[in-house]
């Protein structure tokens, strides 16, 4: 059987990708426009903080101590080399508050939810179940979008801030279980090296990176064209887009707010 | 005496008057990817009238359809329905056009998440409608269906026909002025194809609603123009012959993006286009 070969030009290609930036742009500018024109759908906004944010806290939860005691153990054996062993918390501390706990936070709550709200609307796409929707004169970005928006980036914030602090305890467990470090000592240190610039940083990048899962999960969803076959497509095109859109953003966000800082 | 013979590719709209009509299209054109779907198609819906529409797969019926709820926008003419040009309005603007309108879809669309109270309920509870209310209506909608026993049940636990009758019930809660059925009896078996015929002559009887009616299935269509609905003994009965002109019922044939015949059952049974009469043998 002749396999063929279909040659698309770079011009088609770009105008496809502008054409994917405006649509998620809109999508994007609506899911926020929404809050300011009704009917704001609570009740959707509160089972969707449901689903994304107590739904995603046993991950959360294994992540953040796992990643507190590996960066504890890892950091460990370099600073006893040179005798600094008790700056073990402040390490974990500015690590998870500033860094750690925001993106892995985020990259797990996108493999999660990201996949699953593209998977949703992009099922609910290929039955016609959005475009009954609109029949019936609902609009789907006030109805599925928004509320995702809504409940992701404000989950997401809270979700971090546990993610942080039991990254702390992970950090103080391996501290004092293996390196015999005082606990009063570790939560102090930890404690002491945080200034508003950290907090403040750790605090703004969930809420942006809620925004970013569930605006690029609910764009892969409502473009999926295809049947099951595409929505498997969107499903893990979402994960990925959100993943690497987390991770740049994070990196201009951080330069950003060290720039606000007065931090080089 | 023969019928007249509605020449192919003929729009017949000229007395066509978009503030009387329940759906009137004028020269409405649109392609997918360079794929010329319908070419210049103009038709009206009377109201209280049953159109139903015929064409080979991919002839552009459902995308009539959603054009008509302005799900899909043409690329040229205008669109009016119930009065108002959708073709000009916002999507913000269609929502308030979609209320008076009702669609089945051809897959039925329900709510997979939501039960059979919840789907037909949709509208009502968008429309912040006291639950007792919309217990009620939901009831007497699933009644006019004959699903009453099912209001607890999700989607995924009812026959195909079932769920065609659910999107009936959706549709019909508002007692919309005009509903768009797309192959509504399409992939059944011919009992439960004659429930939902006779559902829809009973929805066009008894409530004169309007409608556009996609189907494959000619019989379908020819039960609707022979038979009507009797309050009394609430059946489909057939009309004696000679009274076949009365009931609101019309069809419309496309080819090639075009519309080739639109008239009622009679005209189109002595129709002397060799592809029309080889469409209905």
């Amino acid at each position: 059987m002749a396999l063929e070969l279909e040659l698309v030009s770079p011009f088609e290609i770009a105008k496809d990708l502008v054409l994917a930036v405006q649509e998620y742009t809109l999508l994007a500018a609506r899911s926020i426009s929404n809050f300011f024109r009704r009917p704001l759908y609570m009740g959707d906004m509160l089972q969707q903080a449901d689903l994304i944010g107590v739904g995603s806290l046993p991950i959360v939860v294994l992540t953040g101590v796992s990643i507190g005691a590996l960066l504890a153990l890892n950091s460990a054996s370099t600073l006893q080399r040179f005798g600094g062993i008790t700056l073990i918390g402040q390490l974990v501390s500015i690590g998870m508050v500033t860094e750690l706990g925001p993106l892995i936070t985020g990259l797990m709550v996108a493999g999660r939810n990201a996949s699953g709200m593209a998977s949703e609307l992009g099922s609910m796409i290929v039955t016609e179940q959005i475009d009954a929707m609109r029949a019936l004169g609902t609009d789907p970005s006030k109805k599925l979008v928004t509320p995702r928006v809504a409940a992701t980036s404000f989950m997401l914030f809270f979700l971090t801030i546990i993610s942080d602090l039991l990254g702390l305890v992970g950090g103080n467990l391996v501290a004092s279980l293996l390196f015999g470090l005082d606990s009063r000592q570790y939560w102090t240190s930890a404690w002491q090296i945080l200034i508003f610039r950290d907090v403040f940083m750790g605090l703004v990048k969930p809420v942006l990176f809620g925004f970013i899962i569930s605006t690029v999960g609910c764009y892969y969803g409502m473009s999926t064209r295809g049947g099951t076959q595409g929505v498997g497509r969107s499903t893990t095109q979402a994960v990925v887009a959100s993943s690497v859109l987390i991770l740049i953003v994070d990196f201009f966000v951080t330069k950003l707010i060290f720039a606000l800082f007065g931090v080089r | 005496m023969a019928a007249p013979i509605v020449p192919s590719q003929q729009p017949t709209t000229q007395q066509a008057d978009p503030s009387t009509d329940a759906v009137v299209f004028e020269n409405v054109s649109i392609a997918f990817e360079e794929k010329v779907v319908l070419d210049g198609v103009s038709f009206r819906l009377p109201a209280g009238e049953t159109k139903a529409l015929f064409g080979v797969a991919g002839s552009g019926k459902s995308t009539i359809l959603k054009m008509a709820l302005g799900l899909l926008r043409p690329d040229s003419g205008r669109i009016f329905v119930l009065g108002e040009e959708a073709t000009s309005l916002t999507e913000e603007q269609l929502f308030g056009i979609r209320r008076r309108v009702g669609i089945v879809f051809q897959e039925s669309a329900l709510f997979d998440s939501l039960n059979v109270r919840d789907n037909v309920a949709f509208r009502l509870m968008e429309e912040h409608i006291s639950g007792e209310k919309i217990e009620q209506r939901v009831l007497e909608s699933l009644r006019f269906v004959e699903l009453e026993h099912t209001v607890d049940r999700l989607p995924s636990e009812l026959s195909g026909g079932m769920r065609r009758r659910v999107a009936i019930a959706r549709a019909i809660i508002t007692q919309p002025e005009v509903i768009l059925y797309d192959s509504p009896t399409g992939g059944l078996d011919p009992v439960t194809s004659n429930t939902i015929v006779e559902l829809i002559v009973k929805q066009r009887d008894v409530y004169h609603t309007s409608a556009l009616m996609v189907t494959h299935r000619l019989q379908d269509a020819f039960t609707m123009a022979t038979h009507c609905f009797d309050k009394t003994t609430n059946k489909m009965v057939p009309l004696p012959k000679g009274q076949h002109s009365e009931v609101p019922m019309s069809f419309l044939l496309l080819r090639d993006g075009k519309v080739i015949f639109d008239g009622d059952a009679r005209e189109l049974v002595n129709s002397r286009d060799p592809y029309i009469r080889e469409y209905i043998s």
